[in-house]
């Protein structure tokens, strides 16, 4: 039965890391662009969350009605505006933007909220719980996450491959030259799957900041568990970051089974062995 | 009739070298004579300058000539740091003998982390860097002979080790980070005029070209990741030495020691000698004059580091290199040629 | 009506020249083919009319107006269409989704799915494929099914040969005999020399990224033409 229970609560802490690795999946399969500041981006959303909660006293879910416009557009004028330059120069102009990016965002939240810890507030949903048979209490919360991290990669995949706009984003991925010899604004496509990969960052910044005590610093922290997850799963595909956010939560809730403080660790460690044994990821997808 | 030869030379030096050699020696001599002219101030902010140098020089060598982009050098800093305050503490082994130990520990680890992130490319190796340093802070913190969350101090008695007398302590210190920062420098300046050096700017320019010119880039990248982490370590322990106290958040913090090294040398130049120099001349100068401003100065060297990124990718000092076409720290070969001699008397 | 003109186009990868001072026409409804050696300029000179090089304004002009710098969707919206050299289909996409792609641009015109799986109708046969599945015969009428989406008045084929047996080679030149007679300008580069000559009208021959020859391709004396390819 405690396995059952470790499996469980793995799995949807699993939902909660692919959502993190959504928009980081994305950037990188249609730009091949990583951002460093992706998980400072997340933290990012949490606060904008709270300041639209704080102004017009909407619940953290309904301020997605904000938050979400707010970091498409963030997104799509970052990538237009600075990244779309960045693309051409080799491998360190991207890494080391984002890089600048993230420590201007950290520190400017520092300036601007301070150090201390905030949490987005949604009320009794928070500790809900189901029973299960077996006597096993399943967060409603939890599951809540889960499905939408579910929900969320099944509407990229349709995007992907039932519009218009997906067919663009995968022969762009696919080789970017001849995309734009067909006819497509490459510039314009990649602001657009920034803006598409923060909707998905909004989210998982605002649900994030509802169940985690966050502040400035919290970002770093959510990049390399999106990165694990990524990773994991095998770069280029969707599912597999939901498969790799699985198996990184199932391997954290290990850990934590065994001793509290090991669950990160052990979330690492698993991610290591991964990597030494096989490299590309379990369900790898993206030529390079 | 035999034809005459043109002879051709290959000179290292160059004019602007000549005169930075005389003044590097004036500025070193000032530099080791400061326990006698200036104060313990004078040498604790010295002595920051020289380990930060030290720092950005090898993260310069491992990214800006061998390509390999680490966010994740913390690790060998607080590994160092690590290695002295157990050695000292737990084992008692001499403080100075603990320090030269540091360095090749951190190497010695450096080993089985290369097996794992070079298996990781560009952006992706660098975040595994930074994971790999997470571990070990999360070990750190684990490990309870290593005081565990708390960290370790260093007693007293380790400390009349090297100088009973506080003001000698302070002198012997300073000289110590000093000579290891010049130790480093020097290291890297003689390796990038070696051949190896020569192997590694052919690696950065182009991998898939070198290889085939028969350069072996795993083997040329994989020593010069454990010689930067050796020398990463022993720069940590001297740091944590001079600190007196680490603990896994200090000992292992990629904002003091990669985030502000990172932006030295993007803003000094990367790939470049004389860009670690200026890049740490900079940091220093914003933080002193934005010190009452909270962080504001790393948001300002985020920006600067942006903005040099897009419009002089080869920092300040590499925009210098094309206006003035300077080099003050000698590596670059140049062929000079002599006419044929006798071509007059024909 | 001369459709393109390019005036002492010049081009460059980094500080490396690739062309001097072209100078080459097409009218409309020409088949012109551009013949030389590897390292020619021949796909640079097409890239830089689609605009994937850069290229000074009055470099290139289409229909009389100055195209040279613009960004290649730019250029295709003009109406100049690029079946690339090596097919370069999407691998992640389906026959049919690399057609449809190829009208990304949404120019009006008589070319549609309909009609280019009438050109191709074994196009139609293998359309859910991935792309990759196919054979290079089978890729290359995709690709220049992709270009066709979308409604080009010029289209440039580089190397429409290449890698392909004899017999694959002249059905696609049946077909792009098809094409030529609904009105579409082709450029044709080719290493293939006679079926270049016997495709088009005129031909310009070029040399280490200059003009050798330029001429009409009837009755043109072949050994003059080998003294120009390779420099003589």
């Amino acid at each position: 039965m405690e396995w059952v229970n470790i499996f469980i609560q793995g799995t949807l802490l699993g939902g909660f890391y692919s959502l993190f690795a959504i928009g980081l999946s994305m950037s990188f399969g249609i730009m091949r662009l990583v951002n460093i500041a992706h998980g400072d981006f997340i933290v990012l959303a949490a606060y904008v969350g709270m300041v639209a909660v704080q102004s017009t006293g909407l619940s953290p879910f309904l301020s997605l009605v904000i938050v979400v416009p707010v970091m498409f557009l963030l997104g799509y004028a970052l990538q237009r505006g600075l990244l779309n330059f960045t693309l051409s120069g080799g491998l360190l102009p991207p890494l080391l933007v984002t890089f600048g990016i993230s420590v201007i965002i950290q520190n400017g939240l520092l300036q601007g909220f301070g150090a201390y810890d905030h949490r987005l507030q949604e009320g009794a949903i928070e500790t809900a719980s189901l029973q299960l048979p077996g006597g096993i209490d399943v967060g409603v919360y939890p599951l809540v996450v889960f499905g939408v991290a579910v929900l969320g990669i099944g509407a990229l995949q349709l995007l992907f491959y039932g519009t218009r706009l997906g067919r663009a984003f995968r022969a762009v991925s696919d080789d970017a030259d001849t995309a734009e010899l067909m006819g497509i604004d490459n510039r314009k496509l990649y602001a657009l799957a920034l803006g598409i990969a923060m909707v998905f960052t909004a989210i998982a910044g605002v649900l994030f900041g509802i169940r985690t005590i966050f502040d400035p610093a919290a970002g770093p922290i959510r990049l390399i568990l999106a990165f694990e997850a990524v990773i994991i799963g095998g770069l280029g595909s969707m599912w597999g970051t939901l498969i790799g956010g699985m198996v990184l939560g199932i391997s954290q809730a290990i850990g934590a089974a065994l001793n509290p403080n090991w669950q990160i660790l052990a979330g690492h460690v698993a991610f290591l062995i991964i990597l030494i044994l096989r490299p590309s990821g379990l369900f790898p997808r993206t030529r390079d | 009739m035999a034809a005459a030869v043109e002879t051709v030379r290959v000179e290292r030096a160059t004019g602007a070298s000549r005169v930075f050699a005389a003044l590097a020696v004036v500025i070193l001599a000032a530099l080791v004579s400061l326990p006698w002219w200036g104060d313990a101030g004078d040498m604790r902010l010295i002595a920051e300058m020289a380990y930060y140098v030290a720092l950005a020089q090898l993260w310069n060598l491992l990214a800006g000539y061998a390509g390999l982009v680490s966010v994740g050098q913390q690790a060998y800093v607080g590994l160092g740091g690590y290695m002295l305050f157990y050695l000292t503490g737990v084992w008692n082994v001499n403080v100075y003998v603990a320090v030269l130990l540091a360095g090749p520990f951190a190497g010695l680890m450096a080993i089985p982390v290369s097996f794992a992130v070079f298996r990781l490319r560009g952006a992706y190796f660098a975040i595994g860097t930074w994971v790999v340093s997470e571990v070990f802070a999360l070990l750190a913190s684990l490990i309870t002979v290593l005081g565990a969350g708390s960290g370790l101090s260093l007693t007293v008695p380790i400390l009349q080790e090297i100088s009973p007398d506080r003001d000698t302590r302070d002198t012997l210190l300073y000289l110590m980070t000093l000579g290891a920062a010049l130790f480093v420098v020097g290291v890297v300046y003689l390796l990038l005029r070696s051949r190896h050096g020569l192997a590694l700017t052919a690696i950065r320019d182009s991998e898939p070209a070198s290889a085939s010119l028969g350069v072996n880039t795993f083997r040329t990248k994989f020593i010069i990741y454990i010689a930067t982490a050796a020398c990463t370590g022993l720069i940590g322990a001297l740091i944590f030495l001079q600190k007196l106290r680490i603990s896994p958040e200090a000992g292992f913090s990629i904002n003091d020691w990669t985030v502000v090294v990172i932006f030295m040398v993007v803003i000094g130049g990367i790939g470049t000698i004389e860009g670690p120099f200026i890049g740490m001349l900079i940091y220093i100068v914003l933080r002193e004059l934005l010190a009452d401003y909270g962080t504001y100065y790393l948001i300002l060297l985020g920006l600067i580091a942006i903005v040099i990124m897009l419009k002089a990718p080869s920092g300040l000092w590499g925009w210098v290199i094309q206006r003035y076409n300077l080099q003050l720290f000698p590596v670059g070969r140049r062929l000079v040629s002599t006419p044929p001699a006798d071509a007059a008397k024909r | 009506m001369t459709l393109l003109r390019t005036q002492n186009l010049s081009a460059f990868y980094g500080d490396f020249q690739a062309l001097f001072d072209i100078n080459v026409t097409v009218e409309e409804r020409e088949t012109v083919a551009i013949i030389g050696a590897n390292g020619a300029g021949k796909t640079t000179f097409l890239r830089t009319v689609a605009g994937a090089l850069p290229s000074a304004p009055d470099a290139v002009l289409f229909d009389g107006r100055p195209i040279g710098g613009k960004p290649p969707h730019d250029i295709v919206r003009l109406g100049i269409a690029m079946v690339p050299e090596g097919r370069r289909l999407f691998p992640s996409l389906s026959v049919e989704e690399n057609l449809s792609l190829g009208a990304h641009s949404e120019r009006a015109g008589p070319w549609s799915l309909k009609r280019v799986y009438e050109l191709f109708p074994r196009l139609y046969e293998l359309r859910r494929l991935p792309a990759p599945s196919l054979s290079g015969g089978q890729q290359q009428m995709a690709a220049i099914g992709r270009a066709l989406m979308s409604n080009p008045r010029l289209l440039l084929c580089d190397e429409l040969s290449l890698g392909l047996a004899p017999v694959i080679i002249r059905d696609i030149y049946q077909c792009l005999g098809a094409i030529t007679a609904e009105g579409t300008t082709v450029v044709l580069v080719e290493q293939d020399i006679n079926r270049a000559l016997d495709a088009s009208a005129r031909f310009y021959c070029f040399q280490e990224g200059r003009l050798a020859l330029t001429a009409p391709t009837k009755d043109f004396d072949r050994a003059a033409l080998t003294a120009a390819y390779f420099g003589m």
